[in-house]
């Protein structure tokens, strides 16, 4: 038992984080709802009790998972790139306009469309990247800053060169059906980003525990010095693991315009940035655990949405949780005591062990 | 442009700075503390948006003004305490604790706003008090000068004297001979007998204690209503302000002030033909250019003490 603890510590120790996080907000349920056992069934068994909320669920997650190895990547390095949130936003209205403005056969157009919005988004992961592996400019202040830049500068592409006056509301015109994910599960809007997002995965996983270069992200992030000593060029590392952040985040945003909605209808930022930061953290930088870090998330936020529909709690309770269970995550000495502790009790039993035989 | 020279020329536009600064002079004299101690609070967006939120409730549902501020000081110091004790105590990384806070902040706001207000987006169905303005005398008359710094909301003449105050803890105070000791070197400081871990402590309750006059004038006197995540990004633009002014009294100020100046060219330059978002746009590029600009002088300054140290051990 002491052995399993220790292996798994830090999964447990998530674990018992997210469990904490559940039981507050079945608190919060209890005190402010007027009927809290249909709140909380609403809350905790809303998103698979009808097929398309579960479609939800998983078109929730797609973006979320990708943006979580959009974060996750950079993080590696120890590079607090926080910019997924505006390379999505940038990727995807660039990428918008270039696939109205272009047409030709699906097998090359969707390709292309996801191309350029990564390139766009890696782009922008590319400008903190350079200032802080030049001149050691802080690349979360700058990443933060071009996340607004990307907002406005988005909104204008989209509202005063692309904009469908015929639709009545702020939307782009709407990309041609070359440029569409088709969405295969009827009764949902579940669509290929799914996919697309579980292939990324893989790749990112394959790409940081199976390559050099990833290798190298790995070992910055672990000691920047050390790995400088070693012969690490720590300069290409940075920009780098920026610039492939980026360029996900950007597909991230570009999918969700082909597989949802079609058109560019964001008004506001989406927000998917964040949760990527969120599941980056909850999945602790592992491309398979950001997965279901990003399924849980999703089920969370289709559960709030429930909640907020069919009850008198609003949604934004699943920020506040969000925010709690990433704080205890990340403090490193959350259960350090209980972890010295068996760590004690187990060397102990060691030694018993080992007595008779010495 | 004349109509646009005419209109930054005018004493108006005086005014326009010193309101559209305060929001950003008080985080970032918040922030400069912290990052003088050596553990930079980026958690101030939220410090912010929690003040700002508790000072518009508190006034609306018990009318008093003095309750509101003292309640919103506290909820931004405590929000700062608490990201004082996960990243000193627990030991997080503090750069994540800030951005989960920062997310906690606006979470719970839109939660209770909507719990309070039935409302997701503004208060503005509550009836929620300001601080007052004040004419000063004398000054007033004076021309141009007079229509420029008299008129304002007390918070933007405590943010003037923060900045002195900011100067004295720093220099004048054994608090702020400490906070300077442990951000320059901790070690040094601990084998003197300094506790680290509460010096900075302090420093990031001080950065949450102007943190929070921030968002109540946010909520109480640049506007008369909390709206969601309406800091939008001041807590973070206050820590561009801060690096660019050196984390210094007199910088942070000037600092700030560019903020403050390049915000107030945004709003008048809406009302001409250009499109907004382009104006909106300028004060977060800005603050890259002038991180930008900061880093690189830094960088160059550390090269030169290297090369001197270099020079003077060979």
């Amino acid at each position: 038992m002491e052995k399993f603890i220790l292996k798994y510590f830090n999964l447990i120790r998530t674990i018992i984080a997210i469990a904490i996080g559940l039981i507050i907000s079945i608190f919060v349920i209890y005190v402010i709802s007027k009927n809290p056992g249909f709140s909380l069934k609403s809350f905790l068994l809303g998103p698979f009790l009808s097929k398309s909320r579960f479609g939800n669920l998983i078109e929730t997650a797609s973006p979320i998972i990708l943006c979580g190895l959009a974060i996750a990547v950079p993080f590696q390095a120890e590079q607090f790139n926080v910019g997924a949130e505006g390379a999505l936003f940038i990727g995807a209205a660039i990428g918008t306009a270039f696939a109205v403005s272009t047409s030709m056969p699906a097998i090359i157009h969707i390709p292309l469309v996801l191309l350029v919005a990564g390139l766009v988004g890696a782009f922008w992961g590319f400008i903190p990247g350079i200032l802080k592996a030049k001149w050691n400019a802080s690349e979360l202040v700058s990443s933060l800053m071009l996340n607004y830049v990307a907002y406005f500068l988005g909104l204008y592409i989209i509202n005063y060169h692309f904009r469908d006056k015929s639709a009545g509301y702020l939307v782009s015109y709407q990309l041609p059906k070359t440029a569409w994910l088709t969405q295969f599960v009827p009764g949902t809007r579940i669509h290929w980003g799914i996919v697309l997002a579980f292939v990324f995965a893989i790749l990112v996983y394959f790409f940081l525990y199976h390559t050099t270069l990833g290798y190298e992200i790995r070992m910055t992030g672990f000691n920047i010095h050390f790995s400088r000593y070693g012969g690490i060029n720590v300069f290409k590392v940075i920009v780098i693991s920026q610039v492939i952040g980026g360029f996900i985040a950007g597909i991230a945003g570009m999918t969700e315009v082909m597989g949802i909605h079609r058109r560019f209808n964001w008004q506001m930022t989406p927000g998917y940035g964040w949760d990527g930061v969120v599941v980056a953290i909850i999945g602790r930088n592992h491309p398979i655990s950001i997965v279901l870090a990003s399924l849980f998330l999703a089920y969370l936020r289709v559960g709030g949405q429930v909640l907020n529909l069919l009850s008198d709690i609003p949604s934004e309770m699943v920020t506040v949780i969000e925010a709690i269970i990433i704080l205890l995550i990340t403090a490193e000495a959350f259960l350090e005591q209980w972890r010295y502790r068996i760590t004690v009790k187990e060397a102990e039993r060691k030694e018993v062990e080992h007595e008779p035989t010495s | 442009m004349n109509p646009l020279l005419k209109s930054i020329l005018s004493p108006d536009f005086g005014f326009a700075v010193l309101r559209v600064m305060t929001p950003i002079l008080y985080p970032a004299i918040g922030v400069a503390i912290s990052a003088l101690a050596g553990s930079i609070n980026i958690a101030l967006e939220g410090v912010m948006l929690v003040s700002a939120f508790t000072g518009v409730m508190v006034s609306a549902f018990t009318g008093s003004l003095f309750l509101a501020l003292i309640t919103g000081i506290l909820a931004g110091v405590g929000l700062s305490a608490l990201l004082g004790y996960f990243h000193l105590k627990l030991k997080a990384d503090i750069i994540l604790a800030a951005i989960a806070l920062n997310m906690f902040a606006s979470g719970i706001t839109i939660f209770f706003l909507y719990i309070f207000a039935h409302d997701k987006g503004t208060s503005s169905s509550l009836k929620s008090l300001v601080f007052p303005s004040y004419q000063i005398p004398v000054i007033k008359d004076i021309p141009i000068l007079g229509r420029i710094i008299s008129g304002h909301n007390i918070l933007t003449y405590f943010a003037l004297v923060s900045v002195v105050i900011f100067y004295y803890i720093i220099y004048k105070t054994p608090l702020g001979l400490r906070i300077r000791a442990v951000g320059q070197n901790p070690d040094a400081a601990e084998s003197v007998g300094v506790d680290v871990n509460k010096i900075k402590m302090y420093s990031l309750l001080l950065s949450g204690f102007f943190g929070a006059l921030g968002g109540l004038y946010l909520s109480m006197g640049y506007v008369s209503w909390f709206s969601r995540d309406m800091t939008a990004g001041r807590g973070f633009i206050a820590i561009a302000a801060s690096a660019l002014g050196g984390n210094l009294p007199l910088g942070t100020f000037l600092g700030s002030l560019l903020f403050g100046i390049v915000n107030a060219l945004a709003i008048y330059l809406a009302s001409l033909e250009i499109p907004s978002e382009f104006i909106q746009m300028i004060p977060y590029i800005a603050t890259v250019v002038a991180l930008a600009i900061y880093s690189i002088r830094a960088m160059a300054r550390t090269k030169r003490r290297k090369k001197i140290s270099e020079e003077s051990t060979t």
